[in-house]
């Protein structure tokens, strides 16, 4: 029996079709998925192949040309952006606030919980947790910008190359949150090339990004 | 309301700290009320009736010094595309930043302004009047300045086209505010130019966070 404290609400993710276009060229196409709680959606391909931009179509920052995107058991009184956690290229951390004000922030203003402590632990950043954030490294921020996750409870992650900047730790680290978010009945949607430990094989879905940029390119 | 007043704080701490707006502006707006009377010379009546006028200026082109950066910091470290996941809508996002700004750079200079008064010669009551059409006024500047700052957000090194774009639109409140001062030919003017300014104000604020909000979700795409 899974567990599913990370999605009470039995939150699904259903794609059909999806395709996108920028000024009349069609970035990707015909992609189609669901994504069952505790699943993890692996997108792949080359680069330029669209993953970022399908991944900002998914989360509703860019108009898609074609498909649905529908979500399963949401609230039809809340806004399907509240089930959501972004996690971008860019880490959204301010350089001028320590560690721990970022971290607060989010958690303020997403409803999260006001005790950040556990997540600068699992960020590993405990020791420079009231040190500005400038000071901290690319990966240090990388893993702030991740701590996100943490403090926040969200059904639905969607990380576009997470584990960039990262060093082996931080990809295991990475990895384990993904596993662990999945495990507890969460759904991760992530453009990455990492492979997930500790989850059952069928609980991993890759879908391939096409090669039509590419092709249109050659 | 807990989100809300979180990204007010936020906000308001980012603009103190080091490479914050608040000082910035602060300092700007002094040093080009403190340079007019070199300029203008020192006959005091004459500084006197410019005054109002010279203190309204002073206050816009320092605030346009600011407002192109309310919204750029955050989308270029992608910090807005974060927010907009919040439990908290954009549009709500918009007037918290707003709020934000004008505590941390209009309040400020409001506080400061006795200071220019004493340099332009101005009379005890005429202060008051400056300080309290710059109260009424110049959440107005800064929404517009946010409207601007939110269209030019994602044009990278964008240099003076928000200020360009914000102008035109601070000109009515720049109008009205120095003749709710000034005293001019007709009875009653500076009266009805303060309800004019008021009028301009709540205009702004209610539009403000719908098309800054529209303008930032168009940016993104």
């Amino acid at each position: 029996m899974r567990k599913n404290g990370k999605n009470p609400e039995n939150i699904a993710l259903n794609v059909m079709n999806l395709a996108c276009e920028r000024g009349g060229f069609e970035i990707f196409s015909g992609v189609s998925f669901t994504a069952q709680p505790g699943e993890v959606i692996l997108l792949r391909g080359p680069n330029g192949a669209g993953k970022s931009t399908c991944l900002a179509t998914l989360y509703g920052v860019l108009p898609k040309s074609f498909g649905t995107v529908s979500f399963e058991n949401i609230d039809p009184e809340r806004e399907p952006r509240e089930y959501l956690h972004i996690v971008g290229h860019v880490p959204g951390v301010k350089t001028t606030l320590t560690v721990k004000e970022n971290l607060t922030f989010w958690a303020q203003l997403y409803g999260g919980t006001e005790n950040v402590l556990p997540a600068i632990e699992a960020a590993g950043l405990e020791a420079i947790q009231d040190s500005e954030a400038s000071i901290l490294s690319a990966g240090q921020t990388r893993r702030l910008g991740l701590a996100r996750l943490l403090v926040a409870n969200r059904p639905i992650w969607i990380l576009d190359e997470p584990t960039s900047a990262l060093d082996k730790q931080g990809d295991q680290w990475v990895g384990q949150l993904i596993a662990d978010h999945c495990a507890e009945g969460g759904i991760v949607i992530a453009a990455t090339h990492l492979d997930i430990p500790h989850l059952a094989p069928e609980a991993v879905k890759t879908v391939m990004i096409g090669y039509s940029a590419v092709d249109h390119a050659s | 309301m807990k989100p809300f007043l979180a990204m007010l704080t936020r906000d308001m701490k980012l603009a103190t700290r080091i490479g914050g707006d608040s000082l910035t502006v602060l300092l700007f707006y002094i040093m080009t009320g403190a340079i007019m009377p070199f300029a203008i010379g020192p006959d005091k009546d004459q500084l006197a009736q410019l005054g109002p006028a010279i203190i309204w200026i002073s206050a816009l082109l320092s605030l346009l010094l600011a407002l192109d950066r309310l919204f750029r910091m955050d989308h270029e470290d992608g910090s807005l595309l974060a927010m907009r996941q919040a439990s908290l809508p954009l549009e709500m996002i918009v007037v918290a930043k707003i709020c934000a700004h004008w505590v941390t750079t209009a309040l400020p200079l409001i506080v400061a302004t006795p200071v220019l008064a004493i340099l332009l010669n101005l009379e005890i009551d005429q202060t008051l009047r400056v300080i309290f059409t710059l109260l009424v006024g110049t959440p107005a500047l800064i929404c517009f300045g946010a409207i601007g700052a939110a269209v030019t957000v994602s044009i990278k090194r964008g240099g003076l086209i928000a200020p360009i774009l914000i102008l035109p639109l601070s000109i009515p409140t720049l109008i009205f505010g120095v003749s709710a001062v000034s005293s001019g030919a007709i009875a009653n003017a500076q009266d009805a130019a303060l309800l004019f300014l008021a009028g301009f104000t709540l205009l702004s604020l209610v539009f403000t966070p719908f098309a800054a909000a529209l303008a930032l979700k168009m940016a993104a795409e």
